[in-house]
């Protein structure tokens, strides 16, 4: 246990605002993006007395959809499994495939995971409570699992040409159930609540999800990564290990040697700035992968 | 790294059977419920060109695209714990009917192809085929004129047509079948959702619940009369009867004709 509690040193130094300055514009793009998506129609065209057509500011859910009724964007992990599975070539969804992987190649695969998807706030509030309770984790499984289920899921899709995934995926579940209603969805969402409560310390968005295992994949490169360019100043008060959601990604770039990079260079590494805004000494900034 | 110390043998394979155990009854079990997730319910009809149920929980990426887009908000995804693939869009005539917009706006920004967005003419659709599946019950197979089902049909006098037969029970009325003919039926289901029972009597199911196959060896001796023009055997031979001078036989028809008198009566 720390002898202070966690984030004391950072709200005493920086004031409350910026000691949690990254995670509240966290949530409100996670909030955001839910919001925009139930914002209805803009307008109305009336096309004949059928029916009149509707434009969306955006339209679908995070799975496909589409801005302004012309770009399309579509989640590439699922759009994987539909090729796996046997589908033809379809220009709507690899086109929306291609913006949406361009994009996350530039700012990091995982920020999918930390500003985009809902289930972050789910888990990361179990986290939350965890923490709160004092509760010690109790099943420790492999991070590495996670890429291990990547890879079940696409030989599942492409064995039964059906996507299994999409069955079972809580993620997309809640994604579509705040959208288009959750239905008996709650309990799912519930259970994954509890399983990071009690079970696994970010049990799912660490070591299980595999949409988190493939955006990493795509993360490996990303322009935008967090740096820890004040290491000297590290007081070792432990607070990034404790709020961080991967918190082996620190340890290279924080305690690296002279000569090794203060990048925080892993893939898995979700670019919350979680670490910035809990750091007293402010240690950690968001830079590009290339800066001094 | 923290653990990148060096495994011994012992431990990576009780790690990595752990790890192959634990997919393999995740693998198992999520394909087991695939199976069960594939095959729809016959009462839930998916939107109009859907590929074929197989093809289309490969290529439908979940989107609800087509939820949006309908018009008259017919369109579901299905829920956790509902008998439909997850995610899914889906609708039941009896609740809410497709009402065959000619625009088919909800096929029309289908990103992957799951639902045909070329598709151009709403009457080609075929979401299934609608069924007089109670005959007991039906209230023009018990000899009233309730027709509710052909009046509402979107295809009217074509997927419903209403066929006349003899009552045998009232011996001189007409029943006013209700027939459905699977070449021109879209699958809409506004026939089941306007069927006055408290349970409809004709019902959409899938092409492959509501139609039979005829053999391909089989060959329909009027249709074959039809193709050719003509008899396709040598016609038989009219038969003689041994009749009273005058008299003629009409073997289907009047029977003995007697021959007609001179000069009127």
């Amino acid at each position: 246990m720390p002898r202070v509690p966690i984030g004391r040193a950072a709200v005493e130094k920086k004031g409350w605002f910026r000691a949690n300055r990254w995670l509240l514009l966290r949530r409100t793009s996670q909030l955001l993006i839910i919001a925009l998506f139930l914002i209805g129609p803009l307008a109305f065209v009336e096309w004949s007395d059928d029916a009149e057509e509707k434009i969306w500011l955006i339209k679908g859910s995070l799975a496909s959809n589409v801005v302004l009724d012309t770009v399309p964007l579509s989640d590439p992990f699922i759009y994987l499994q539909t090729l796996l599975s046997g589908q033809a070539f379809e220009q709507t969804v690899l086109i929306g495939a291609l913006i949406v992987t361009l994009f996350y190649l530039l700012v990091g695969g995982r920020v999918y995971c930390s500003w985009v998807c809902p289930m972050n706030i789910v888990t990361d509030s179990a986290g939350w409570l965890r923490r709160k309770l004092g509760l010690k984790k109790k099943c420790e499984l492999s991070p590495n699992l996670r890429f291990w289920v990547l890879g079940l899921v696409m030989v599942m899709a492409l064995v039964a040409g059906n996507l299994l995934w999409e069955l079972v995926n809580p993620v997309t579940l809640l994604q579509r159930g705040l959208l288009y209603g959750m239905g008996a969805g709650w309990m799912v969402v519930a259970a994954l609540f509890l399983y990071d409560l009690l079970w696994s310390r970010n049990g799912w968005c660490g070591h299980l999800c595999p949409m988190g295992a493939f955006y990493s994949l795509l993360g490996r490169l990303s322009l935008v990564r967090v740096r820890a360019v004040d290491r000297e100043a590290c007081n070792d008060c432990m607070d990034c290990f404790v709020v961080c959601p991967e918190p082996q990604v620190i340890r290279p770039a924080l305690k690296g040697e002279d000569g090794v990079s203060p990048l925080i260079d892993e893939s898995l590494c979700t670019n919350c700035g979680r670490c910035i805004d809990i750091c007293g000494p402010e240690v950690f900034r968001f830079g590009g992968r290339f800066n001094k | 790294m923290s653990n990148k110390k060096r495994l011994d043998r012992r431990e990576f394979i009780t790690r990595s059977g752990k790890m192959v155990g634990g997919l393999a009854l995740l693998g198992g079990a999520i394909s087991g419920y695939g199976k069960q997730a594939a095959s729809m319910p016959a009462y839930a009809i998916r939107p109009p060109g859907a590929l074929p149920e197989e093809d289309f929980l490969g290529a439908c990426i979940r989107c609800g695209i087509c939820v949006k887009d309908c018009p008259y908000d017919i369109l579901h995804l299905a829920q956790w714990q509902e008998e439909v693939a997850l995610g899914t869009p889906y609708f039941i005539a009896r609740d809410i009917p497709c009402e065959m917009c000619e625009k088919i706006y909800c096929v029309r920004n289908c990103p992957t192809g799951a639902l045909d967005r070329l598709m151009e003419n709403i009457e080609k659709s075929r979401m299934g085929v609608a069924v007089l599946v109670d005959q007991e019950t039906c209230l023009n197979m018990l000899g009233l004129r309730c027709d509710i089902c052909y009046r509402v049909c979107p295809v009217l006098d074509k997927a419903i047509t209403l066929e006349r037969f003899h009552n045998p029970r009232t011996k001189s009325h007409t029943l006013f079948v209700p027939t459905v003919h699977s070449d021109s039926c879209t699958g809409c289901g506004k026939c089941e959702y306007a069927c006055p029972l408290p349970i409809a009597a004709i019902k959409v199911l899938p092409e492959s619940l509501a139609k039979g196959q005829a053999g391909e060896h089989y060959r329909l001796g009027w249709k074959e009369k039809e193709k050719r023009g003509g008899a396709l055997v040598t016609p038989d031979i009219e038969h003689q009867y041994n009749l009273p001078e005058g008299f003629q036989y009409d073997l289907l028809g009047e029977g003995l004709i007697a021959p007609q008198k001179q000069g009127g009566q």
